[in-house]
């Protein structure tokens, strides 16, 4: 599928700061190290300046001269790894955690939701540009089952009710706060902590 | 028996408390850091070793041992510390409540560690979707840099020690230490072959030891409370606490850190509210996250939590993510999402698992619905021994094993599948005229 790609890419200020700072990380000699945390850069950009988080081929170029690498080098691993998006996305991206922990727990249910309220299916965009969706794997808050991850986000112990008020929440321009949807201590059980009762500190 | 709260190393592990410095400090975190480091760099690993830490990430190797293989003379090759908090495998939540709760007890372990194997530099390689995560552990460094904890004449000791974050992008695969180097240097997380190990030739081509968070973490505790105090949980060669990720069908999921070789069942019972529906309703429970393979209820009555007593019965500890399953579920299913998993996540370098993981996911999404002879069961088996250990890395042995668990244990719920889907798609046999 070919993507509309800009001509023209340029790191600004905010971009310029973080690049600084990522570089002071990795010895001279081995800035190539940077490539992540560069795409990185360059998606919160174009989520910044155009409202959808992105890596375009030209930024990748602008990547590769800033490291002193190759442009393929970039590029083979912006699309090694599941987190750069290759083409232009929603306002928000949607992805669904569908391994088995979740699947467990009523990920079908949540996906289900996504579908009703975004009005958007797996791997694509909704008309009004609002969300896409993707069905990640794993990501490593199961006991929190199921979980969708909105942006940065993570919100937890999902149910197809809660999954299509939040979502509705989001076209309202609001941002619920992340974390269980139930009210949960974060990883604690339902209700409260039986451990953990009897510590030194606060 | 439970262990009690005195024993607990994660005292913040839900972050009832703030994870700031000062309240990790009020909490026993940075307790005379400096006297453990005086004591010498011999007699942290002796302590390692004597205290039975075995790694937390999955595999279950010595830490003492793993440290002791670095390098003991100094070249001009620098050491690396390298934290894998690639937390991926499915079943497993653990470094994260580490991480965004109780971060101080990762980076004073990062600074022990670091020191106890020549390091001057330690990078912290968090997964690309623990964001939120991520930036809490750099607050939490710049904290400790600022209290002169790390950086320069850490804690007064007279070491050096730079720690970084290091954020991968979404590939499981760069949980296998050697993937996650090559994707540290700035490349695809391909696993290196081995020999060398990377404590002879790790990140940058210098001496390098790879340690899981869990691991990292427990240090300070364990080098400040004594090995034997560490030692003294769990049974021999099991020692110590754990974080356990207890989750599916129960009544209440939780993490919890516990004491190793603690019953299961009393796991699950006590800390996560039992299995929904009561311990009858159990049908299996995967122990160890998502490459361990099952085991069915009758095992699970009285198994215990740890390394030996689960590799008994066919499976492993893993990361200690229990997955439970009641007799709701539809197990065939259930481990076709995992071939999936896998299937995703192969990073394609090995053809055994590049080929192999789509060819066991499509096979298995037909034994989902049935549409398969029961002789291809065996063929499915064979296939997936012919791909473990074969590959460079440990992904498509994960990637087979909960495929076997579930030829073992449910064999029938797979051939009652076929013969049910046989039975409705049968030929119509001829129309029997009326009596």
């Amino acid at each position: 599928m070919s993507v509309e790609q800009p001509t023209h890419f340029a790191f600004d200020a905010e971009s310029e700061a973080q690049i600084s700072k990522v570089l002071a990380r990795y010895p001279e000699a081995k800035k190539a190290s940077a490539a992540i945390p560069l795409l990185y850069v360059v998606q919160r950009q174009m989520g910044r300046t155009t409202g959808s988080a992105w890596v375009p081929n030209v930024a990748m170029d602008e990547i590769a001269k800033r490291l002193g690498v190759a442009p393929i080098r970039v590029y083979e691993v912006a699309t090694f790894y599941f987190m750069f998006n290759m083409k232009p996305i929603g306002k928000h991206h949607l992805q669904l955690c569908g391994t088995t922990p979740c699947m467990l727990r009523g990920s079908d249910d949540v996906m289900r939701a996504c579908h009703d309220a975004a009005h958007v299916k797996v791997g694509q965009t909704s008309s009004d540009g609002l969300f896409t969706l993707t069905e990640v794997e794993c990501l490593g808050a199961c006991v929190n089952a199921p979980v969708l991850q909105v942006d940065d986000d993570y919100y937890e112990d999902l149910d197809y009710d809660r999954t299509v008020a939040l979502i509705e929440a989001l076209k309202r321009g609001e941002r619920p706060k992340p974390g269980s949807t139930i009210g949960r201590q974060t990883s604690a059980p339902e209700g409260g902590p039986l451990t953990l009762l009897d510590v030194a500190g606060e | 028996m439970a262990l009690a709260d005195k024993d607990r190393i994660f005292t913040n592990l839900y972050g009832m408390q703030d994870w700031r410095l000062a309240a990790a400090q009020r909490r026993g975190n940075w307790d005379g850091t400096k006297g453990i480091l005086e004591k010498g760099r011999d007699w942290i690993i002796e302590e390692m070793k004597s205290s039975g830490l075995r790694g937390r990430g999955g595999a279950g190797f010595p830490t003492g041992m793993k440290w002791s293989f670095m390098p003991k003379q100094a070249s001009e090759r620098p050491h690396y510390l390298v934290v894998n908090a690639d937390e991926s495998e499915p079943g497993t939540c653990k470094d994260r409540d580490i991480i965004r709760h109780d971060p101080q007890t990762l980076i004073e372990g990062c600074l022990i560690a670091g020191f106890a194997m020549g390091a001057h530099a330690g990078y912290i390689y968090i997964r690309g979707e623990y964001y939120n995560e991520s930036v809490v552990l750099e607050a939490a460094i710049q904290e400790a840099y600022d209290a002169g904890l790390i950086g320069k004449n850490a804690c007064g000791s007279g070491w050096d020690f730079d720690l970084y974050v290091h954020r991968g992008a979404g590939a499981y695969i760069c949980g296998e230490e050697t993937a996650l180097i090559e994707s540290l240097e700035g490349k695809k997380g391909m696993p290196r072959l081995k020999p060398p190990f990377p404590a002879a030739v790790g990140l940058y081509g210098c001496p390098t030891t790879v340690n899981n968070v869990e691991t990292i973490a427990v240090v300070p505790t364990i080098l400040r409370r004594g090995a034997a105090w560490f030692a003294g949980f769990g049974r021999p060669k099991n020692s110590g606490t754990k974080v356990f990720c207890i989750q599916g069908h129960v009544n209440k999921p939780c993490n919890v850190e516990e004491e190793m070789s603690i019953p299961m069942r009393e796991l699950i019972e006590r800390h996560a509210g039992g299995v929904r529906g009561g311990w009858d309703n159990l049908l299996c429970v995967i122990p160890g996250g998502s490459s361990t393979p099952l085991l069915p209820k009758h095992i699970c009555d009285d198994v215990l939590m740890d390394f030996d007593a689960l590799r008994e019965h066919k499976s492993g500890l893993g990361t200690a993510g229990v997955i439970v399953m009641d007799k709701s579920t539809d197990i065939v299913r259930a481990i076709a999402r995992l071939s999936r998993f896998y299937k995703h996540e192969s990073c394609g370098q090995c053809t055994p698992c590049r080929e192999g993981m789509g060819w066991v996911s499509r096979m298995m999404d037909r034994m989902v619905e049935g549409r398969a002879d029961v002789e291809e069961i065996d063929v499915l088996e064979e296939v997936t021994r012919r791909i473990e250990g074969h590959t460079i890395c440990a992904l498509a042995d994960g990637g087979v094993w909960p495929v076997q668990g579930l030829i073992r244990h449910f064999r029938p719920v797979m051939e009652a599948r076929i013969a049910e889907y046989k039975a409705k798609h049968a030929r119509p046999s001829m129309p029997m005229a009326a009596e």
